[in-house]
């Protein structure tokens, strides 16, 4: 097998924060997005910058100030220190603190994308039907955003799966904690293993191809709001 | 009754009404596009919020600015028919059709799916997706949908106005249909005559944000100072009652209201007793002094001139008549009338070369 238990635990780990930061991207993303889509107030340009900040910043650069935020001295780790949870750094949860931001315009741009292209028609004809606002959010909006909500899980996960700077700047590289498998193949690249490091690094190029071939396939089936 | 008071600006234009319209049957607001009738349409429906306003549906209130009432839409008991029919695409006919009819309270639901469905002849359409319908079927579902509500005033937005004129005619019917079998007023937006000539018995003219005129179409159609008066369409329209059927010519005779004098067409016969509205255009009667002879045009009726008015083409004078109490609008040059010098007060005939049936 050219797998080690070493990498396996990094790809299980690996999993785990993708899954944990794609859930909680879409439970809070989606309220963001859908604001961030119908609001009119000037508040909308800034926060939607902040948004995709990630984008084009460095991962060192969101890397070093969750750091500084989350140690001892800054303001989240005083927080987390008072309510007895110890500081985030070098810990799985902030990894996925580190995470939720890195991956953030990835699952808040596709569903505010999708939630603009639906319009305000399909909700105006809900609310003619009794729907209330919260009603039309749920049995109108969420369904008709449905392909945007699913780019933005699989942009979302496949993002976090290959993050690397964000990972090493504020989780470092514990084993079975915060070493995933980027991290896993700059270890094994480091000590010469070029094999076991082509194993999951290809590993990883193939699971990425196979998401973009798929979002590809399904973005020319673009479905419409309204008939 | 409906009583609706809307102060609204607008970049282009201000709305400004005043309406006081009947509790029955189908109201036109009819108007240019950009004279208004959407956006009122939208503050009765509350889509649009007027910060000067007052909405009353008999005894309800809906909205009143100065108490600082506003209902949301969807607390209002109202069914809205949009210009494209705005079905939802991830749900099946039944599913759009489902999605207000379970939102009522049961004691509230007046029709029922299959009634609905089989009054728009959409019944064997309900397991479709909207994509699969055409456009007149996604109209029909779209009225459908909004009957399921049960709702105590329908609001309709160019419900036609998409539509070639093939599907138009296929949907024509169904909403004539719902002009007599709902007891509910119904205010239907448009620009087009035709349409407004078929279905309205009351009718709001706008223009640029503000009513001209408001009151029974019958009434509206003749008058010579709104601009309906203006263009080939002008017109009038008569609710003539089924008075006899020649079967050997195949010729409907059609007695006027309050009137001993009646008009025949070529039709089908019909129900003794029926009530057909016709549409008589202006430029389809020409006045004579002494009753024709040897004509060929059938309807020769005795009339009264009230009014001369000038007409949009100079060349035209416009003169409204009165058959007893039935009004009649003829179009005629003003050469022919310094030839025959014509007055108000002045009897003349009437001949109508064209009649047109409407439903």
């Amino acid at each position: 097998m050219p797998l080690s238990s070493a990498d396996f635990a990094a790809i299980w780990l690996t999993l785990q924060l993708a899954s944990i930061t794609t859930a909680l991207l879409l439970l809070f993303g989606t309220p963001l997005a859908w604001w961030l889509a119908r609001t009119r107030s000037w508040l909308k340009a800034p926060i939607g910058a902040v948004v995709a900040l990630p984008l084009v910043l460095p991962p060192t650069v969101i890397g070093f100030y969750l750091l500084v935020a989350m140690g001892p001295q800054g303001p989240v780790g005083a927080l987390t220190q008072s309510l007895g949870l110890g500081t985030l750094p070098f810990t799985f949860t902030g990894l996925v603190v580190g995470s939720l931001f890195y991956s953030l315009p990835f699952v808040v741009q596709p569903i505010q994308n999708a939630f603009e292209a639906i319009g305000t028609r399909p909700l105006e004809v809900a609310a003619t039907l009794r729907a209330g606002p919260l009603d039309r959010f749920f049995h109108v909006a969420l369904p008709l955003a449905r392909p945007g909500l699913v780019t933005a899980s699989v942009l979302g996960f496949a993002h976090t799966i290959g993050e690397f700077g964000v990972v090493l700047m504020i989780g470092g590289n514990i084993p079975d904690q915060t070493r995933v498998v980027s991290v896993q193949i700059f270890n094994h690249v480091e000590a010469m293993e070029y094999a076991e490091a082509h194993w999951l690094a290809a590993g990883m190029l193939l699971f990425s191809f196979v998401i973009l071939l798929t979002l590809q396939r399904r973005g020319r089936t673009g479905a419409r709001a309204i008939s | 009754m409906l009583n609706a008071r809307f102060q609204l600006p607008f970049a282009e234009f201000a709305l400004d009404v005043d309406l006081q319209l009947p509790p029955r049957g189908v109201t036109a607001l009819f108007g240019a596009s950009g004279s208004g009738k959407t956006s009122l349409l939208r503050c009765i429906a509350g889509l649009e919020h007027a910060p000067h306003g007052r909405l009353q549906l008999n005894a309800e209130c809906w909205q009143d600015s100065q108490r600082g009432i506003f209902v949301p839409t969807h607390q209002r008991a109202l069914g809205y028919v949009f210009q494209e029919s705005s079905l939802f695409d991830h749900l099946t006919v039944e599913g759009n059709l489902r999605f207000g009819y379970r939102r009522i309270p049961t004691a509230e639901q007046r029709i029922g799916l299959t009634q609905a469905a089989e009054l728009l002849g959409i019944d064997h359409l309900l397991a479709r997706r909207p994509a699969k319908l055409s456009g007149g079927e996604r109209q029909r579902v779209g009225i459908a949908r909004a009957l399921l509500t049960s709702p105590r005033l329908l609001l309709m937005d160019e419900p036609l106005s998409a539509l070639d004129a093939q599907r138009k005619a296929e949907i024509m019917p169904y909403l004539e249909r719902l002009h007599a079998e709902l007891e509910i007023p119904i205010l239907y937006v448009s620009h087009a005559l035709d349409e407004v000539a078929r279905l309205a018995d009351h009718m709001v003219l706008l223009e640029g944000g503000k009513a001209l005129a408001s009151g029974s179409i019958n009434e509206l159609l003749p008058r010579l100072d709104l601009p309906l008066a203006m263009g080939d369409s002008a017109g009038v329209i008569i609710d003539g009652t089924a008075e006899s059927y020649d079967a050997d010519y195949q010729l409907l005779s059609l007695r006027l209201p309050h009137n001993g004098q009646a008009i025949r067409v070529a039709h089908k016969p019909v129900a003794i007793g029926q009530q057909l509205r016709l549409r008589v255009q202006a430029r389809d009667v020409s006045l004579s002094l002494q009753q024709p002879q040897h004509s060929s045009i059938l309807n020769l009726l005795s009339a009264t001139i009230v009014e001369l008015a000038p007409a949009d083409n100079p060349a035209h004078l416009l003169v409204r008549l009165d058959l007893q109490g039935t009004p009649l609008m003829a179009r005629i040059t003003r050469y022919s009338r310094q030839q025959l010098g014509l007055q108000p007060g002045q009897p003349v005939w009437a001949q109508i070369k064209s009649v047109a049936l409407l439903g």
